[in-house]
């Protein structure tokens, strides 16, 4: 319920012609055009914003906003999260020893197991995300760090990576593949989740590591260069980045298809994150029956390869299980604030309405002794 | 060293033949008005184009991304600057162009020299000084000549410069006196004085050399100098001598451009420019210090996974800390926005066609609309504060009607109407008696008078036939035209005419001298009574003094006729005074002022004539509009103080009510005091009076509806005024400026009458720099407004009757004093409204695209990381939010034209830049604050948990600048949208057309992987951000709250306004008022 007014000026321009037929052609060409648009009448909508009208408005916004901030409030709770810190910060933490220990130099991973108990059971799919703290990824010069026509499977970015990936462009005299600091610093920690059942066995739960990565970036952003086959030729004539232990086109070796630059785990890395700490997705546990949970509620233990060292920059790092709803990942911030607004805009609409009662009747008994 | 004068050798023949002749080195008659050649056009436009503070700022900024690494690649700033910087150089290279063909045509244009008796045809540039030049008819004059050769028999020749100072009468040039007809034998030189702009100045002498004769000189004036660009009427051919070529020439020198007139909104911009200056350096300070800071905490400044290249290590601290400072400049450098230079300029220029495509302002009459000479000032015209206007041909018509006469104190009305016919009367016809008849020859005298005292010219007509009909009058002033259409055309062969002692507005008389057929020398005199009076016998004055008042007070022109006969001697003493003083070559003026006063003394009163001038259409009512809008009315005339008073009383400047303050030469003498000391007491009487006495003025509050005040009107005469401003002591003078000001601040109305046309100005220039500095603006017609249009902020100029200078000179050009109030009531409200909206708009909008950009580096280390793609960056205020602010600056109508027009008050509104006052300022610098904060913050919660999408996958740092960016353009554009009041269906197209456009253009750039970028940040970061609900949700729900509370605001404001009922009721009128118009 707008209150506003259609005001339809009428065009008139037909009628300067033949009021003025008499006079010449020079005359003609002198006087202004007789268009709407020329005399500033085009026809014009328009709104008048008042009380009476912006108050339906409140109310409709309150209405539909509390039940769907309602509905974002119970599917954000309903989602289960589950989140360890395994940086290894405390002597108490089983991966005390590897924090410590950590040097670049050592050949063999350091393992450490963390055990941990899900309370509940969770019933769909599950992801599991690392999560990793004050590290800036989004750092300016980490995040230009990078040279995408090389990730791109271009050959001369190959051979001459941007000189955006300084200081990690070249290594030993041979252009590194991938190159930058993003790629460099690739999270390396591999985790495996275990379930401790009630005998006390450990059953290794199947982690699936395809569809981490945006679509899009696994098929057409990143590229290997010369196809997928036989990546070891492709990448001759580059040096692996100094960080890591294997070149680029072993990152994974149970999967061929994964391998190069479309190693999902790379990609899922290459997206710098827009905060210090932030969440990557690693892996997912897909629900294998509709009648057993994922993962039912029990002891857990996850097995480390550490190789990830976080204290030098005072960073955590953490290992998350969720499930997602339709809305992604738990964040009750969405649904709070639509409740928020929701409410505040249907108190204001009362408000309104008390007010634009009183005042119209307050103007009306003024109105009439005039 | 400068000479003061020239010699010129006409026909380049010199004087005496032993003499070494070197001829004299004058430029020549090419004519540049162009600013660039080819070659230096790039350095010399791009040189004159960074002299822009602007443009310097944005090269600055520039440069330092070219040459410092820069979070934002230089095409960001470089593209915009780029092509602001394009298309100011082509619009100027085209204009330059035009002025190239212009002069080409001038300076290849074939004119006829006559050399050494054979006529050479020449192109005009290659003229010389002392070439002989022959003209056609209707040719204007390839450069400024001395007219030697007629080919009319009275060695006359007609001439209009309409071109020049736009007067399309025909003026009288004459031959040198004594030249000889064969122009080959003439041996003469001329000496002049140096090249000066001043048209109607001109003195010089010429010598001519006859064999075995003492040279003979004659003197040169201005009537007999052609002056270039000026057309030859009426006669067939001339030969002249060229004195000044080229850029000599006097409409060479008068070729200037105005001086800048500078609005108060530009000013306002300027202020605010230095506050977002201020702002964005104490951004860049504030992210350099907390680098630093942070950086200085352990294992920040380098962790392992970003290390620094060699060339960072290397650098010096304090070298790194300077350029990180830059580095943040240049990314926050965005909320100073190069495109509002742009949008600005361009909602002036196209702005100003409305007024141009205007056709309220169309006249029908003379077949013109308004005229824009310049668009800088639309806005201007809806600040004024007080309107100086002109009296005759502003206020009236300057359209003469003979209305009667008295002679010898007896009055003779003009009754007849009909016998008017062809503009010519027969004797007895429109002068029949009232009263009793006044002796026969002193009615004849009188006439007589009237006849020879003129300058009046019978046009010759081409055709024969209509001759009859279509014969009309060409004067110098339309006043005489009337009188003489009202008196009989007399053979003026009977009498030969000796002298004419010219009009001019400080003598504010004329006189011509003739000697009769019975050889007596008589002289007549024609002018104000003020300047007659004193000069007549005064027994004689008295009778027709009565007459003279009366008619004054009926708002008629008045103007007394005296005579005088001259004996032998007195004739030969003045004949020779004249003659010496018109040869002289210096302060030709002064001298021949004294010989013209000397001249013109006891003569005796014959009459006085009465002439209607009558008002403007709608004079009054626009004047009540002005001053319904709260604009204080000023006229300002040359007039005589009852014609003025009567012309301002029809005009409703002054009602019934008004108690008049005057401050004239006759309330001075009134006293029998000494006139200094009159002038004192008045003063401070007048001031308890009107300023001391007068209750405070509420502010906001109509002081003029209010019936319960008494109105003050303040007079004020010319001679009491340069008292008032040039009192003997240097104290007295301020403070009786002050009290001056303070009084007419607190009248309705002031009349300034008997004013020079410099001492207008001198008035303009004094109130626009009082306490305040209000806006002012001038309005007048003719020659004599010139210098108070272009003193006042805002020159309007008449086309009216008394020639074309006064639109030369204007702003603004109107047929009619009637438009000015839908020019000012309408047009200025609007475009005030419209440019004031888009100046804050713009700050707003900068502000809340560069605030989350700066509360991202809290996030990213300080790193200079910018928060949006470059693409983003470069194109927000190119692309996304530029359409929708320039369709509203062009046609907003927050109130209806109609509606403005017929409640004047709602012009008070926004007087003294309302809108853009700190208040407002500040209120759109916080609602910019807010918007900023709200997306940032509102998305970074978001953010804590970044899996976003229902597939599990995370969003990263683009992913966030993009919802962060979505959320920016539709807000601000959705808020343009709020604040639009009228929606035609442009403004529909480019808001939603923009909107529309940042989707398509963003699903564009995310889809495709950019061959020649080195990034490909977004690709499909758009189209993923689209299909993430939360997402879709977080955008909603930031762009309502955002909103919110503009909408709340504009509720709880609106039914509270003083306006809002009287707007509410009328709009749908509208409808009704444009059928009436019809």
């Amino acid at each position: 319920m707008m209150a506003s007014s259609y005001n339809a000026k009428e065009e008139d321009g037909h009628h300067s012609g033949a009021a003025n037929h008499g006079g010449a052609g020079a005359v003609k060409s002198k006087k202004p055009d007789n268009t709407a648009f020329k005399q500033q009448r085009l026809p014009a909508w328009q709104p008048i914003l008042t009380a009476g009208t912006v108050l339906p408005a409140f109310f409709v916004i309150g209405l539909i906003f509390i039940p769907i901030g309602i509905g974002l409030y119970v599917s954000s709770n309903n989602i289960k999260e589950f989140e360890i810190d395994y940086t290894g910060v405390d002597i108490s933490n089983p991966c005390y020893v590897c924090a410590k220990n950590f040097s670049w130099n050592s050949t063999t991973p350091c393992h450490c197991s963390v055990n941990f108990t899900l309370t509940q059971p969770f019933e769909s799919n599950v992801f599991m995300y690392y999560g990793l703290s004050n590290f800036y990824q989004n750092h300016r010069r980490y995040v230009k760090s990078r040279d995408d026509s090389q990730l791109n499977g271009d050959h001369s970015a190959l051979a001459y990576p941007s000189k955006e990936c300084e200081p990690y462009r070249t290594s030993e005299g041979l252009p590194i593949a991938p190159c930058g600091a993003i790629a460099n610093s690739l999270f390396n920690d591999t985790l495996e989740l275990y379930y401790i059942d009630l005998n006390g066995t450990r059953n290794e739960i199947p982690l699936v590591k395809k569809g981490i990565a945006w679509w899009t970036d696994k098929h057409v952003k990143f590229r290997n260069p010369g196809g997928n086959n036989n990546l070891t030729v492709a990448f001759r004539g580059t040096s692996k980045p100094v960080n890591w232990r294997k070149p680029v086109y072993e990152l994974d070796s149970t999967d061929l298809e994964n391998n190069g630059f479309i190693n999902e785990d790379f990609i899922v890395w290459m997206r710098t994150a827009a905060l210090p700490t932030f969440r990557k997705l690693y892996r997912i546990i897909q629900k294998k029956s509709s009648t057993t949970p994922t993962l039912p509620s029990g002891q857990y233990i996850l097995d480390i390869n550490y190789n990830y060292p976080v204290l030098s920059f005072d960073g955590r790092k953490r290992m998350i299980l969720s499930t997602i709803s339709w809305m992604g990942g738990k964040n009750p911030f969405l649904g709070i604030a639509y409740i928020t607004v929701g409410s505040i805009c249907f108190f204001l609409g009362v408000v309104l309405l008390i007010i634009h009662h009183k005042y119209d009747t307050r103007n009306n008994s003024a109105d009439i002794p005039n | 060293i400068r000479v003061d004068s020239r010699t010129i050798y006409v026909g380049h023949r010199s004087s005496s033949t032993n003499e070494a002749f070197i001829p004299p080195k004058f430029c020549d008659n090419r004519i540049v008005s162009s600013k660039y050649t080819v070659w230096n056009f790039l350095p010399k436009n791009l040189f004159e184009q960074f002299r822009r503070i602007a443009n310097f700022y944005f090269l600055i900024i520039f440069l330092v991304q070219v040459i410092v690494d820069t979070p934002t690649s230089p095409v960001t700033s470089g593209l915009p600057l780029f092509f602001v910087i394009t298309v100011t150089a082509i619009k100027q290279g085209y204009e330059d162009w035009l002025r190239h063909k212009a002069d080409n045509e001038v300076n290849k244009y074939p004119v006829t020299v006559l050399e050494d008796g054979r006529r050479i045809r020449k192109e005009s540039e290659k003229i010389k000084v002392g070439d002989v030049v022959e003209v056609e008819e209707d040719k204007t004059f390839p450069c400024d000549l001395i007219l030697l050769q007629s080919s009319r028999g009275d060695d006359t020749c007609f001439v209009t410069t309409a071109s020049l100072d736009g007067e399309s009468n025909h003026k009288t040039h004459y031959t040198v006196p004594d030249t000889e007809k064969d122009l080959e034998s003439l041996n003469a030189t001329i000496e002049c004085e140096q090249p000066q702009p001043d048209l109607y100045k001109f003195v010089g002498r010429m010598h001519i050399y006859k064999t075995n004769q003492e040279p003979a000189v004659r003197s040169l004036g201005p009537e007999n100098l052609l002056l270039k660009g000026a057309t030859l009427k009426n006669t067939q051919k001339i030969c002249g001598v060229a004195v000044y070529t080229g850029m000599e020439t006097k409409m060479a020198l008068n070729y200037q451009g105005k001086s800048q007139k500078r609005s108060a909104v530009e000013k306002s911009i300027n202020a605010f420019l230095l506050v977002y200056l201020c702002i964005l350096v104490s951004k860049a300070l504030v992210c350099t210090t907390l680098k630093y800071v942070w950086q200085g905490k352990p294992g920040q400044d380098e962790p392992w996974y970003n290390e620094k290249t060699q060339r960072e290590k290397d650098t010096n601290l304090y070298l790194k800390m300077f350029t990180d400072f830059l580095s943040f400049m240049v990314l926050f450098n965005f909320i100073i926005p190069v495109s509002m230079y742009v949008t600005v300029e361009m909602q002036k220029f196209l702005g100003s066609f409305f007024i141009t495509w205007d056709k309220d302002f169309f006249d029908p009459e003379i077949k013109e609309g308004a005229l824009v000479n310049t668009s800088d000032l639309n806005e201007e015209l809806g600040q004024v504060e007080y309107v100086f206007t002109d009296k005759t041909g502003t206020l009236t018509q300057n359209n003469m009607e003979f209305i009667e006469c008295c002679i010898d104190g007896f009055q003779y009305k003009y009754q007849d109407e009909s016998s008017e016919l062809d503009g010519l009367c027969v004797p007895d016809g429109p002068v029949s008696k009232l009263q009793q008849k006044a002796g026969r020859e002193r009615e004849e005298l009188f006439l007589r008078a009237l006849c020879l005292c003129h300058t009046v010219q019978v046009k010759e007509s081409s055709e024969q036939g209509q001759a009859h009909e279509q014969r009309g009058f060409i004067a110098s002033s339309p006043d005489e035209v009337a009188l003489v259409k009202g008196t009989v055309v007399e053979r003026s062969s009977m009498y030969e005419l000796l002298h004419v002692l010219n009009f001019d507005p400080v003598r504010r008389r004329m006189s011509v001298i003739v000697r009769s057929k019975s050889g007596e020398t008589l002289l007549f005199c024609k002018g104000a009574d003020s300047s007659i009076f004193p000069r007549v016998k005064q027994e004689e004055v008295e009778r027709i003094r009565m007459h003279v008042e009366r008619n004054a007070t009926e708002g008629y022109r008045t103007l007394c006729v005296a005579y005088k006969y001259l004996s032998e001697e007195e004739y030969a003493q003045a004949d020779a005074g004249l003659r010496e003083a018109r040869l002289a070559l210096q302060d030709r003026e002064q001298k021949l002022m004294s010989v013209y006063n000397q001249v013109e003394t006891g003569m005796s009163l014959i009459g006085a004539t009465a002439v209607e001038d009558r008002l403007q259409e709608e004079a009054a009512e626009t004047m009540e509009a002005l001053q319904g809008a709260g604009m204080n009315v000023w006229v300002l005339t040359g007039d005589k103080m009852e014609t003025a008073k009567s012309t301002c009383y029809a005009c409703r400047l002054f009602q019934r009510s008004t108690e008049l303050l005057e401050l004239t030469v006759r309330t001075l003498e009134d006293g029998g005091r000494r006139r200094e000391e009159r002038l004192h007491e008045l003063l401070l009487d007048y001031h308890k009076k009107a300023v001391q006495d007068a209750p405070p003025v509420k502010a906001g509050v109509t002081r003029r509806w209010s019936s319960a005040n008494q109105d003050y009107g303040f007079i004020i005469d010319g001679a009491t005024l340069s008292m008032v401003l040039n009192s003997s002591s240097e104290s007295n003078a301020s403070r009786y400026k002050n009290l001056f000001l303070q009084i007419c601040q607190n009248c309705t109305a002031v009349l300034c009458c008997r004013m020079a046309p410099l001492q207008k100005a001198q008035i303009v220039k004094m109130v626009k720099n009082s306490k305040g500095c209000p806006i002012t603006l001038s309005i007048g017609d003719g020659a004599n407004d010139v210098s108070m249009i272009l003193e006042a902020h805002v020159g309007i100029g008449i086309k009216g009757k008394e020639g074309r200078q006064a639109v030369r000179n204007s702003d603004y050009a109107i047929p009619k004093l009637k438009h000015l109030k839908k020019l000012l009531l309408a047009h200025g409200h609007l475009y005030y409204v419209r440019i004031a909206h888009l100046v804050q708009y713009f700050f707003y909008k900068n502000l809340c695209f560069i605030l989350p950009q700066f509360l991202y580096q809290f996030f990213c280390g300080y790193s200079q990381q910018p928060l949006y793609d470059a693409a983003y960056l470069t194109m927000y205020n190119i692309c996304f939010t530029s359409m929708p602010i320039l369709a509203y600056s062009l046609l907003e109508q927050h109130i209806c034209i109609e509606v403005l027009l017929d409640n004047a008050t709602l012009y008070r509104d926004i007087a003294k830049n309302a809108m853009l006052r700190w208040g407002l300022f500040l209120y759109w610098t916080l609602l910019g604050v807010f918007h900023g904060l709200l997306f940032f913050f509102g998305v970074r919660f978001l953010f804590s948990n970044p899996a976003l999408q229902d597939n599990g996958q995370v969003f990263g740092n683009w992913s966030y600048g993009t919802i962060v960016f979505t959320v920016l353009v539709f807000t601000v554009t959705l808020k343009l949208a709020l604040d639009t009041r009228h929606w035609t269906w442009i403004n529909h197209f480019v808001i939603w057309g923009s909107l529309a456009f940042y989707v398509f253009f963003s699903f564009f750039w995310g889809g495709i992987i950019w061959p020649f970028l080195k990034q490909q940040r977004l690709y499909f970061v758009f189209a993923n951000m689209l299909s993430s609900v939360s997402a879709w949700l977080v955008i909603i729900l930031l762009i309502l709250v955002s909103l919110l509370p503009e909408i709340l605001l504009v509720v709880f404001r609106k039914p509270r306004g003083p306006n809002a009922r009287q707007i509410a009721p009328v709009t749908p009128l509208s409808y009704k008022h444009l059928k009436e118009d019809d």
